[in-house]
């Protein structure tokens, strides 16, 4: 029994390793992208156009990953693309897991009346189909970078506001919670001293979940155009591009998709990694 | 001698459907008593422990009665006033040794936060106090396991941690609900030899709740009977064992091997007996509903 456990411990610490290696990796990318991108991002020249990735013949030292039909090194791109990437996976995962866990906690522990108001609340938001809700907000709100969190905020709380209620339910039938309360606790200490500790497992897998949700969203909408309206380079508007150019230059698209969704794989691998780990229950 | 706890004809509804859950129940317990409180389960047993330490679910709803609790009302309390009250007075041990302490923190804090944070002790104070009753439910390392986080601990262990926690804060009502029922049978006459020993050293009045009379005639000196939320005989224990008044209590007694027959099996509650029973619970729904009606 104890082999077992050691298995998927050890398991466990692999896909750790390996998913906050890789984001370690795209966050390094991201934040010193100007020092460590090989080029300029944006600087355009015919003459080094269509650059094969450093393997295949026809490369040039320095640019490692290939150049695009306008002569922009693919890997300095994708590092600076990590950043609108990563900018919006930490806001919008931050602001979402704030407004939902804390609106779940409040109606799966304190019930009642707020309980059926938040509930309510979350039922009529999940009526309305994400996309053509994301694609409206836009509308609205004019593309860029806040509305893109903005939009994944307003769509994405309910699946924090669900989850997170249901498990403060949970751990609110459990008698510590009744003890805690019989030794005279007021009900705000108890939420957050005695039931938040036991919720922040799922609240942290939701987090990372939902910051590769906002990885994959921001690339959708810069895919559609819909995302930011300067030249700064993003990996969704990087497919876009490469998609026309795939029998030319397959390097321009593969790359960009294959960092996305490493980046993605990565974030929720980090999640249930991190519940294995930290779970009370399952250590 | 007065009651120390005495509840008066509570009755209580689930909100919305309006489905009686406890219909007029009375008990009273004596201070330093011990008060068996049997009955099937879904019986309200748990509902009545609750009523007292004012944790009842927010779906349930109290509509009349009385709790006092050394003659004050608690359901006519302000309710913070009553938590304080509660907090310094009454303690719970609950059923589930492994739900009962969170997962998340250290054995230690659990016994002596409220000690400091509720009551006012100093943390030293607190400290000592916990070592010394870990030691009096015979917990041999005091200081590891109030390091230890409650899953690197037995069953056992834990439902000792809530003794000892429960009897902390030197309560003077302690409501037991079901302690021994989630743990092994060897472990179960342990825990209730310990409890039965703490109560008589502390002389803590005690509702012990309980499916099982075998479990009642080793702890308490009295029993109420309870069936779908209604009392139907408060009774002092040798009388009770002497002559059952109730029919339903006969049955229950007789459904106990070992008190008619040791080698007998586990009979269950006859057919005509349910009907007595149930028959005065219908009629005591409608005197009640009547009641709610008119004035
Ligand atoms: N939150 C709740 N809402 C409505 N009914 C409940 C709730 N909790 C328990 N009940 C009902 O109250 C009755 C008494 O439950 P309980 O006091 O837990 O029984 P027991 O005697 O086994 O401890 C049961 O019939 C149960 O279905
Ligand atoms: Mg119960």
């Amino acid at each position: 029994m104890r082999d077992g456990r050691g298995q998927i411990r050890r398991r466990a610490g692999l896909r750790l390793w390996l998913s906050g290696g890789w984001l370690a990796l795209v966050l390094f990318g991201a934040v010193f992208a100007p020092w460590v991108a090989p080029q300029d991002p944006l600087m355009q020249d015919l003459f080094t156009s269509r650059l094969p990735p450093f393997w295949m013949e026809g490369a040039e030292p320095g640019y490692w990953l290939g150049t695009d039909n306008l002569g922009r090194d693919v890997l300095s791109r994708i590092l600076h693309g990590a950043r609108i990437a990563l900018i919006v996976a930490v806001s919008a995962g931050a602001a979402t897991c704030l407004i939902g866990a804390t609106l779940g906690l409040i109606a799966g522990y304190f019930r009642g009346m707020a309980d059926i108001v938040i509930s309510r609340l979350v039922d009529i938001w999940m009526a309305f189909p994400p996309v053509l809700f994301a694609i409206l907000l836009i509308a609205v709100l004019g593309t860029g970078l806040t509305s893109i969190i903005v939009a994944i905020v307003v769509i994405d709380w309910t699946r924090f506001a669900r989850v997170v209620r249901a498990e403060a339910m949970n751990q609110g039938a459990m008698d510590y919670v009744a003890s805690a309360q019989v030794a005279g606790y007021s009900r705000l200490r108890t939420m957050l001293v005695e039931i938040l500790p036991n919720v922040l497992p799922t609240i942290g897998a939701l987090l990372t979940l939902e910051m590769g949700i906002s990885v994959i969203v921001e690339a959708i909408l810069s895919f559609v155009n819909l995302s930011i309206p300067t030249d700064d380079p993003t990996w969704g508007g990087m497919i876009a591009e490469g998609r026309q150019a795939i029998h030319q230059s397959w390097w321009v698209l593969v790359f960009p998709l294959v960092t996305l969704f490493l980046t993605v794989l990565s974030f929720s691998q980090l999640g249930e990694g991190l519940k294995d780990r930290f779970d009370p229950v399952l250590r | 001698m007065s009651a120390y706890l005495e509840i008066r004809n509570l009755s209580a509804v689930v909100r919305g459907t309006g489905e009686r859950l406890l219909r007029g129940v009375s008990i009273a317990l004596e201070a330093g008593h011990v008060t068996g409180l049997v009955g099937e389960s879904g019986a309200g047993k748990s509902m009545i422990g609750k009523a007292v330490l004012g944790i009842l679910p927010t779906a349930v709803e109290v509509v009349e009665g009385e709790i006092l609790l050394d003659g004050q009302d608690l359901l006519r309390m302000p309710p913070d006033r009553r938590r304080r009250l509660i907090g310094a007075t009454a303690a719970l041990i609950p059923q589930d040794p492994l739900t009962a302490l969170n997962p998340s923190h250290r054995v230690g804090p659990q016994i002596t936060d409220r000690l400091v944070d509720i009551l006012g002790w100093s943390r030293a104070d607190a400290e000592a106090r916990a070592q010394a009753l870990l030691d009096e439910v015979h917990i041999a390392e005091p200081a590891r396991v109030m390091k230890s986080y409650p899953h690197e601990l037995s069953g056992g262990m834990r439902q000792r941690i809530l003794i000892a926690a429960a009897f902390a804060a030197e309560p003077r009502l302690i409501v037991a609900d079901e302690p021994t029922t989630a743990l092994d049978v060897t472990v179960q006459k342990q825990i209730l030899r310990l409890i039965a020993e703490m109560q008589a050293r502390h002389g803590t009045a005690m509702l012990f709740v309980t499916h099982d009379l075998g479990v009642v005639s080793k702890i308490c000196q009295d029993l109420a009977v309870l069936y779908a939320g209604k009392v139907v005989e408060q009774a002092a224990m040798r009388d009770f064992f002497r002559a059952p008044a109730h029919p339903y209590s006969r049955a229950l007694l007789a459904a106990t091997p070992q008190y008619t027959d040791p080698t007998g099996s586990l009979r269950p509650v006859e057919r005509d007996v349910l009907d007595t029973v149930e028959a005065e619970i219908a009629a005591d729904d409608r005197e009640w509903r009547n009641g709610q009606a008119g004035p």
